[in-house]
């Protein structure tokens, strides 16, 4: 393979220090704060060893203060600062609502454009780890609700990396969603990877008989199902949405236009998630293209369990998508 | 009155004149308001100009300003002009905000005036912030914090305090003592009524101040941004001061007796510093006439101004939602 020395084997984990450290050296108004991501090293030791290597000044630990320290990133973003701030899990960055949703949204509009708030804050999500109900969940799609904001899910190692590097260029808020299944996910990335587009949805495996939209942790799951289906005759587009705020429209529809098939893949919740936007989306741009309702499966509505036989059966796996999939190209009493 | 060596006639003067400003500009927001040319929440400050005109008065080009949604006094205090004000109030595209934000929100990139915040608490961690970026970058501006004696139940009053005395950074916050957290008595929700003690907790230094004196506020202030200058880390003002007039617009004022709101009337700010200024001779009888005459004067261009602004088109409705570029 040419080029093979170009590319070194890292891991997802790897990948978003490796962007963090990046940025840091690139921009002197860049700076990283949250919960224990200097000495500690980081919940999910994203962020181990740039405490050494930046400094306490640029690497601060805070307090447990979760709607202090996002909203002081707030206002450092709009005093002219580039700083990213990491929340240690999505259900606590529900401590800093007020914060995200009634400050960063709203104060460029609110102020007519005299304020940008071009602050970037990461958090884990998801579930897989067996933390049960307080430290699974996915609410990104609560995130993909609020105009003011974008809302990202990195899924690949070059994603990881070169989203970060478009969200510390962008001049609005941009939250990331790193599903915490990911972090020990390795493969190879350039040495010298490039920033990534924050929008634009794309397709990550082509296929002509239905389009499995997803994103995040559940992307690599699509993938293995596909896989699955493709041993069945069955080709599955998969679609890795990568940005949920804004939903790139017309990747989703050019793709369900050729394949007349949907199949949303979500962890999050059924009712009033990023699914049914997703669903009546097409509903509404696609909808006599389409050769069956578009489907959804998505994560129980249940508090997330912590045992592992009920963590799993609350969120879509591989052998629940091959199903619904099968479902949806050959319904169950219909001849395929 | 705490008399200052510097307090001198234009000194008097400029103190007399930047609190008849936010009066009468109020006064004239209230009939407007009953015109139905200013509409939604519209929450008077009368009562409270001398908390506005002392710290922000006090404060220097460098320094940045987050108040609250009663924050007309300090963003007339801090020099936003009268006109976009008024307009802003109408939702006029001439406003400071191009009219989207309203009484509640008037922001000034020039002025460094970070808001009108209507979220109550939500203000103090954005002023953390301001003072978190200008220490990283090592200026020597401070970010001062206003907010009323309500925030303090808040979350994130304590959030914010703490984190700005670990981090040592310039933040004055002035709590402005009201008394009532819209109805609510402070005796009826805190625990601890001296609030500046709240702040002790925190090991920041803290000071209790007459609301009412614009000299001794400015005094207090003056002291507060020298020892924060001075590397001494965030300062802690609390302002004993009354609003006269109701919460907002829809407020019929059944939490508290008529007598104790013209017991504090008596302490108009205003009215006092003006007589003691004449009776010590700093200032004359017809320095107040002029004042009275260049507000009444500014306010009726400032009305003017309002009325004459164009409306934004509803084509621009989702204009800075997101942003194409942080301006400079």
């Amino acid at each position: 393979m040419t080029g093979a020395q170009e590319r070194q084997k890292t891991t997802y984990r790897e990948a978003i220090r490796q962007a963090i450290r990046e940025a840091l050296k690139r921009d002197d108004r860049v700076f990283l704060m949250g919960e224990d991501v200097g000495r500690y090293g980081g919940c999910y030791a994203v962020t181990k060893g740039l405490l050494q290597e930046f400094g306490e000044e640029r690497i601060r630990d805070t307090p447990l203060s979760e709607s202090a320290f996002v909203g002081a990133g707030i206002g450092a973003a709009m005093a002219g600062m580039r700083p990213i701030v990491e929340i240690m899990t999505v259900n606590f960055s529900l401590l800093a609502l007020d914060q995200i949703v009634n400050n960063a949204a709203t104060i460029p509009h609110m102020s007519g454009g005299q304020f940008a708030v071009p602050l970037v804050i990461r958090m884990a999500t998801g579930a897989g780890r067996q933390l049960a109900a307080q430290h699974s969940h996915s609410l990104e799609g609560w995130y993909a609700h609020i105009p003011g904001l974008k809302v990202v899910a990195p899924a690949t190692l070059a994603d990881a990396r070169g989203m970060l590097w478009s969200a510390l260029l962008d001049p609005n808020p941009v939250l990331i969603f790193e599903h915490v299944n990911l972090y020990n996910m390795e493969g190879e990335l350039e040495a010298d990877a490039g920033p990534v587009p924050l929008a634009g949805a794309v397709v990550r495996r082509p296929g002509r008989d239905l389009s499995v939209i997803t994103y995040g942790a559940s992307l690599h799951k699509s993938l293995a199902a596909a896989e699955q289906l493709a041993a069945t005759g069955i080709e599955a587009e998969v679609i890795d949405l990568r940005s949920l705020r804004p939903l790139d429209d017309e990747a989703i529809i050019a793709s369900v236009a050729r394949t007349r098939r949907a199949l949303i893949v979500d962890e999050g919740w059924r009712s009033g998630g990023i699914s049914a936007e997703i669903c009546a989306r097409v509903a509404e741009q696609a909808f006599y293209d389409l050769d069956a309702p578009p489907a959804r499966l998505c994560g129980a509505e249940v508090p997330i369990p912590y045992p592992k036989h009920l963590e799993d059966a609350a969120i879509p796996q591989v052998d629940t998508i091959r199903a619904a999939a099968l479902e949806l190209v050959r319904p169950q009493g219909r001849t395929a | 009155m705490t008399a200052k060596p510097h307090l001198d006639r234009n000194h008097a003067r400029h103190l007399l004149g930047q609190m008849l400003r936010i009066r009468r500009f109020e006064e004239k927001c209230a009939e407007l308001y009953t015109q139905q040319k200013i509409r939604g929440f519209l929450h008077l400050y009368i009562g409270e100009e001398a908390n506005a005109v002392g710290v922000v008065g006090a404060l220097s080009a460098d320094d940045s300003i987050v108040a609250t949604y009663r924050e007309h006094g300090h963003a007339l205090a801090r020099g936003i002009p009268m006109g976009p004000l008024m307009a802003e109030m109408y939702g006029k595209s001439t406003g400071t905000s191009r009219g989207r934000g309203g009484s509640m929100h008037i922001f000034d990139r020039s002025t460094r005036f970070y808001g009108g915040n209507a979220i109550v608490g939500g203000g103090l961690p954005l002023a953390v912030g301001l003072g978190l970026a200008e220490k990283m970058r090592k200026g020597s501006g401070v970010a001062a914090c206003l907010f009323g004696e309500g925030a303090v139940a808040e979350g994130e009053f304590h959030e914010s305090l703490n984190l700005a005395a670990v981090w040592k950074l310039p933040v004055l916050f002035v709590c402005e003592n009201n008394l009532y957290a819209m109805g609510s008595a402070v005796e009826r929700t805190e625990s601890e009524t001296d609030i500046h003690r709240k702040a002790e907790a925190y090991r920041i230094d803290s000071h209790r101040v007459d609301g009412m004196d614009v000299v001794a506020v400015e005094a207090t202030t003056r002291k507060a941004l020298e020892r924060i200058r001075a590397g001494a880390g965030p300062q802690f003002l609390e302002c004993m001061t009354y609003r006269f007039r109701a919460h907002s617009m829809f407020d019929s004022q059944l939490y508290r007796d008529k007598s104790e709101v013209e017991r504090w009337k008596e302490r108009d700010p205003i009215e006092r510093f003006g007589e003691w200024a004449v009776a010590c001779g700093l200032l004359h009888r017809e320095d107040i006439v002029e004042l009275e005459n260049k507000a009444a004067a500014e306010v009726d261009a400032a009305v003017a101004f309002a009325d004459e602004g164009s409306w934004e088109p509803v084509t621009d409705l989702c204009r800075y939602t997101l942003m194409d570029a942080v301006p400079t």
